[in-house]
């Protein structure tokens, strides 16, 4: 349970203005994650869907009527793309943050415990995956996995993982550096405990507080990254599930003609996702980041010899 | 001179007579961590010689300290008997194991025997782990319990070490408890295992004074009840005279002197015993001895001075202690923040770049500055000697050649004292010769 509070700890400790970010970033993710469990209840129609009850849905509708938010150029109904793309948006998020996450924590413990060679090596792939760009990254990874297990929330998630790896690696992997040189680990070694013992002991328990921030800061450059590799036809095949970034694209033409409906809704979607997922992220990391929190600190005191 | 290590074995109590460890020649030298770059060309960035060739015999259920200052090598000693230092030659054995053998499963599996109590309580303790789960853990490293029986015998560790009723601590983290309560607890995991042998890292110095003595007892009490040794780090002597047995002082990774608690504070025979000793805050307020500090800084580890280690702070140095050319930068620089500006200035300029001096050597040459002669700085250096004829640098100076460039220097050759008995004690400085040495007695300066 101490891990648990420890994990939890910078929620807890928001103040202020950091504290309001937070908040409304919380709703907004919120609002997306009640679309996502519910979709099929929320959506009026399946992400794939072009008729019902026998009709055809009309091509290119306008908002309205049957359709919330109009159909788009695939017949499909847009309200339902939106709520439906929530989900895949949520779960490859999801699956991509833990993901890296699990990965980059053992990783980055075993690495900085181990130390030497083998600590070199993956901190030598590591820096060399970190040094891609994110996105170009994630395409040459989403082009070999859609080759090997097709296009879906597994390769998007898994071609995400690889690009966020690198920074839960580095920042466990330094973090636990700095443990194993403390005290208690040291302990732990004269007190005959073997290392698989040290890590998972001594060492998991206090370096795992860095990581939940990144994860949130994480997920929102994850869900810009899905969009665009959506966009750029190597997220999710539109029979495979809605995808925002996908839906986006074929928008495209259709603003020329004065068809606004089609991309807009999609859009703001990943704008609004992306915003309230910064929003938890930032909010955490103004509280947790020691150089903003010292800076407070000093300022009380400050104020207290003044009185 | 090379000590054969059973004729140098000091006298102890006739009660403790098994030797449970046995130390030889240990070494543990870190290499001073360089840049990458000078890594990449094998550039030797050099090593610190934390031990440097340690004999000491522990005898089971004595209580030997080891004292020094800061930087002394003596926390490295006791993590090298427990294999958590790497031990770059000589041997530890405990009971015919040798522990700088071992790796692995042996040393985990020694480890149950030879335990540690560390300086800070606060980190030694995971904060992420509760008392319970913190002091049974040996335990259960070792599958010696589980269940019922782990948790009687963790309350039972707990009740011996004074925090009881056990129950109210087993649930609460380290950030929980007072420094005193947590460094109970630290002697409770220690104990747990039923060891042999217990190395206690200055237990109490971060402690608060009312509960240091309240903790010393504490451990005197688990040596009688559970027939313990120990190795006392500390680098307070008071607590030392109070706790131990046997007493060896350290110095740059060296001891220097060994002997029991009662001849070293009755007669502390090398000068840093004595300055050490002599600074032991007295209690008694009418007696206003001055506190006789060892004077000067510690000498770097990396570069430890030539021929006796302790020679550039010790106020009895003589010839042969091995005085050489950083002494003499030392000594201008010591003299130059003494005399008025204006002075200074003046003398500053006779005498050139020092920076060469801090190459070791015995002889050293002083350059002059620019637009002035080997004359003007020897009366400078007449004028230094003039001011403190009593400091020991002049007695290592075998003699100065003046030439135009400047003054050249030759120290007399020193020598590294080895450890060698000294009345019941044994010592390491060349005030005390071994027996049988056909030098006579050194000059013994005034104090
Ligand atoms: N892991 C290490 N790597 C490099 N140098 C080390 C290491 N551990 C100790 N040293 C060096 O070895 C020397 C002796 O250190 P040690 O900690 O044994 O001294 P000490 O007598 O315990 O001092 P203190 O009273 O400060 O605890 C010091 O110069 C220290 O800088
Ligand atoms: S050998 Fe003895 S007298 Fe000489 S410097 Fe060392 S401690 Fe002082
Ligand atoms: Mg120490």
């Amino acid at each position: 349970m101490a891990v648990m509070r420890r994990v939890l700890a910078p929620f807890r400790e928001t103040v202020g203005f950091s504290r309001w970010m937070l908040l409304a970033g919380i709703v907004i993710v919120a609002f997306f994650v009640v679309l996502a469990v519910g979709a099929e209840w929320i959506a009026p129609y399946g992400y794939a869907q072009k008729s019902a009850d026998g009709v055809d849905f009309p091509k290119l509708a306008e908002p309205g009527g049957d359709h919330l938010l109009g159909t788009d150029r695939l017949f499909f109904d847009v309200w339902s793309r939106v709520v439906w793309g929530a989900r895949t948006a949520l779960e490859v998020i999801v699956l991509a943050v833990a993901g890296s996450m699990i990965l980059g924590l053992a990783l980055g413990l075993v690495s900085g415990y181990v130390g030497g060679w083998f600590d070199r090596i993956l901190v030598l792939v590591m820096d060399a995956l970190y040094a891609f760009p994110p996105l170009l990254l994630a395409i040459v990874f989403g082009f070999l996995l859609a080759d090997k297990i097709g296009a879906g929330v597994v390769s998007a998630a898994l071609s995400l993982t690889v690009v966020y790896l690198p920074q839960y690696f580095r920042v466990v992997r330094n973090s636990t550096i700095s443990a194993r040189e403390s005290t208690y680990v040291e302990a732990a070694r004269a007190l005959g405990a073997p290392g698989r013992t040290v890590i998972t002991r001594y060492l998991f328990g206090n370096v795992i507080h860095s990581v939940p921030v990144i994860g949130t800061l994480n997920a929102a450059d994850a869900l810009g990254t899905l969009a665009a590799l959506g966009f750029l036809g190597l997220g999710i095949q539109p029979t495979d599930g809605a995808d925002w970034g996908f839906d986006l694209s074929r928008a495209l033409d259709d603003a020329s003609s004065g068809i606004w409906w089609t991309g807009v809704f999609s859009g703001a979607a990943i704008v609004l996702l992306i915003t309230g997922l910064t929003l938890v992220g930032e909010g955490l990391n103004e509280t947790i980041n020691p150089v903003l929190r010292k800076k407070r600190l000093q300022k009380i005191r400050r104020e207290e010899t003044i009185r | 001179m090379p000590t054969k290590p059973e004729a140098a074995r000091a006298p102890r109590r006739a009660e403790h007579d098994e030797t449970l460890l046995s130390i030889r020649d240990l070494r543990v030298h870190y290499a001073l961590r360089g840049s990458s770059l000078a890594r990449l060309f094998g550039r030797d960035v050099g090593t610190v010689k934390a031990v440097d060739g340690i004999d000491l015999e522990i005898a089971k259920g004595e209580v030997l300290g080891l004292v020094g200052e800061s930087g002394s090598g003596k926390s490295t000693l006791g993590r090298a008997v427990l294999g958590l230092a790497p031990i770059t030659g000589g041997s530890i054995a405990y009971e015919e194991r040798r522990i700088e053998t071992m790796s692995g499963r042996a040393l985990r599996e020694v480890r149950r025997n030879l335990q540690m109590v560390f300086q800070d309580p606060s980190a030694a303790l995971n904060p992420a782990m509760d008392i319970e789960t913190a002091v049974g853990h040996p335990l259960r490293i070792h599958r010696l319990a589980r269940g019922d029986e782990l948790r009687r015998r963790v309350v039972d560790a707990l009740e011996r070490v004074g925090l009881s009723p056990a129950d109210q601590f087993l649930t609460k983290y380290p950030g929980e408890l007072s420094g005193g309560q947590k460094q109970r607890a630290v002697i409770a995991r220690a104990i747990i295992l039923d060891p042999v042998l217990l190395i206690a890292d200055e237990p109490i110095s971060m402690l608060d004074m009312s509960v240091r003595s309240k903790l010393l007892q504490l451990m005197l009490d688990l040596k009688a009840d559970l027939d313990l040794t120990y190795v006392y780090i500390t680098h307070d002597l008071a607590s030392a005279k109070f706790f131990c047995d046997r007493v060896a002082i350290m110095y740059l990774g060296r001891v220097v002197e060994i002997g029991t608690t009662e001849e070293i504070f009755a007669d502390p025979k090398h000068p840093y015993t004595q300055s050490l000793v002599g600074a032991i805050p007295d209690l008694d307020p009418d007696r206003s001895t001055p506190r006789d500090l060892p004077r000067g800084e510690i000498p770097d580890a990396a570069s430890p001075p030539l021929g006796c280690a302790f020679h550039p702070r010790c106020p009895q140095a003589f010839d042969k202690c091995g005085w050489e050319s950083r002494d003499l930068r030392v000594l201008l620089e010591s003299h130059w923040t003494t005399v008025p500006e204006a002075e200074y200035d003046a003398e500053r300029a006779i005498i050139g770049d020092v920076d060469a001096l801090d190459l070791p050597d015995h002889v050293a040459a002083l350059p002059a500055g620019r637009g002035h002669s080997g004359g003007d700085v020897e009366r400078v250096l007449d004028t230094i000697h003039a001011a403190d004829p009593d400091e020991p640098f002049w007695r290592g100076v075998r003699q100065r050649r003046v030439v135009d460039a400047g003054v050249g220097i030759d120290f007399h050759e020193g020598e590294d004292p080895a450890l060698r008995p000294a009345g019941g004690v044994q010592v390491a400085c060349h005030l005390y010769p071994p027996p049988g040495d056909a030098a006579g007695p050194p000059p013994q300066p005034k104090e």
